[in-house]
């Protein structure tokens, strides 16, 4: 009875979703679930920019290379995130090192498919005018072609930041989620409804907020685009 | 040490197919056949819920080139920024509670911007020609919808049938860690018993079953589009 008496109890204490309280005096461990909320963002994307761009440029002129990609890229994109956390997770541990690399395997798609496509918009002509200027291909992979791809790149890593916010909270399945251990403490604590709402509030604005950055970094690259 | 991860690895592969082999893994309320079953009848509930909510609308909305299918559109893809799991915690923290239907639920909200957009736009972007000669021959509105720009969108609409069912699978196994049911729980429970090679088994098939769907789905969405050029 006494058991019981006590869960009734909780189960009339107020529970609001949104609370000041709950921020004040929780300010440290959000600020900390967010600060490695964006760190996995950033070293996600960071990476998957890293492994990307070498790859577009090895495998680019290469229809059956590029397909072969692009279907790899796009498997791994199919499975799901909690089973790819669960089959590195045995390996690389409930470590910082497993949530980055399932996230940045799942930038890849959308940025090798973003590369290839800024790389394929460069024009002949372009490409014939530097050949005639001299530049090795080397020159022109860096003076010329990945310049003007940058424009269909950024829009790339524009969309995968901003799945990777939104994925990144599935980390919290090997202890490093960011914003995602708030949103699941609150579920553990008998859903908590203050500490779930601000959790997933948090992520959201986290990915305006980069969706904002990188809308006014392509305005700011583009300077042709607008007039 | 890369000689020790390696060994573990390989030790882990192994004791994952002695778990798949094991029968007892494949029979009953928690064996993998009803387990997958409950993953599939969750998922094809979603999906079939979110065409009936999503479909109307947008193949009108398309029918009728509306701008309001545009703004449609881009609410769907903003929710690309929503935390699953925020979202699935949420929905579980309402009167709804933990149980089937409030998994469906939240499903079924995550199956409906694919679907909407690609009907949408499958409609609206039908050859405005095709449209005007079906009028022109005394097609009425809903005629026109029906047996003209349906076909010809179907292709899309299957595209979007896919991308939905093959995310709906994926947030299925999410939701298993809130509580739901379905091939998810051997990960919850491998996880929560620190039991590697069920762990991995569930991520195995968990994964399996994501691709089967993708690419069978997508076989499906390929015969759907010769099927509209003889309808041409």
């Amino acid at each position: 009875m006494q058991v019981l008496s006590t869960v009734m109890a909780h189960l009339d204490a107020p529970n609001p979703w949104i609370s000041v309280d709950y921020i004040r005096e929780n300010a440290d461990a959000l600020r900390a679930a967010t600060k490695e909320h964006v760190e996995l963002v950033l070293l996600s994307v960071g990476f998957g920019l890293l492994l990307s761009i070498p790859l577009a440029v090895m495998v680019r002129g290469h229809r059956r290379l590029s397909t072969l990609l692009l279907g790899v890229t796009g498997v791994i994109y199919t499975i799901p995130s909690l089973a790819l956390f669960a089959l590195l997770a045995p390996i690389t541990g409930l470590t910082l090192t497993t949530a980055v690399i399932a996230l940045t395997a799942y930038t890849l798609l959308i940025l090798v498919r973003n590369v290839l496509a800024g790389l394929a918009g460069v024009s002949e002509e372009v490409r014939e005018s530097a050949r005639g200027m001299g530049l090795s291909r080397t020159g022109m992979l860096l003076r010329v072609e990945l310049p003007l791809a940058v424009p269909a790149i950024l829009a790339g890593v524009r969309v995968a930041t901003v799945s990777t916010v939104a994925l990144a909270t599935v980390g919290v399945t090997v202890a490093h989620g960011g914003l995602g251990r708030i949103i699941f403490l609150g579920f553990r604590a008998n859903l908590y409804h203050a500490e779930i709402l601000t959790g997933t509030a948090l992520c959201v604005l986290l990915a305006a907020v980069a969706e904002a950055l990188f809308l006014g970094i392509e305005w700011l690259a583009t300077p042709w685009a607008r007039r | 040490m890369a000689r020790d991860t390696l060994g573990a690895t390989v030790s882990l592969a192994g004791q994952t197919v002695d778990w798949l082999l094991d029968g007892d893994h494949w029979s009953g309320s928690e064996g993998v056949p009803h387990r997958l079953l409950v993953h599939l009848g969750i998922s094809a509930a979603a999906v079939g819920l979110a065409a009936l909510v999503a479909l109307p609308p947008a193949l009108l909305l398309g029918h009728a080139r509306s701008r309001w299918g545009g703004v449609l559109v881009s609410v769907g893809n903003a929710t690309r920024a929503l935390p699953v799991l925020g979202v699935l915690i949420i929905l579980a923290s309402t009167s709804l509670g933990i149980s089937t239907r409030s998994t469906v639920l939240a499903l079924t909200l995550f199956a409906i911007p694919p679907l909407l957009s690609n009907a949408f736009l499958g409609v609206r972007d039908v050859d405005a020609d095709v449209v005007e000669a079906a009028s022109g021959n005394g097609m009425s509105g809903m005629q026109v919808l029906r047996s003209v720009e349906l076909p010809l969108a179907l292709p899309l609409i299957a595209a979007g049938v896919r991308t939905s069912a093959v995310q709906v699978v994926a947030t299925a196994t999410l939701a298993a860690y809130v509580g739901g049911g379905g091939l998810g729980q051997f990960i919850n429970e491998g996880f929560a018993r620190g039991d590697e090679p069920e762990t991995v088994a569930g991520g195995l098939l968990v994964a399996v079953l994501a691709l089967l769907v993708e690419v069978s789905l997508g076989l499906l969405q390929h015969r759907l589009e010769p099927a509209v050029e003889t309808r041409l």
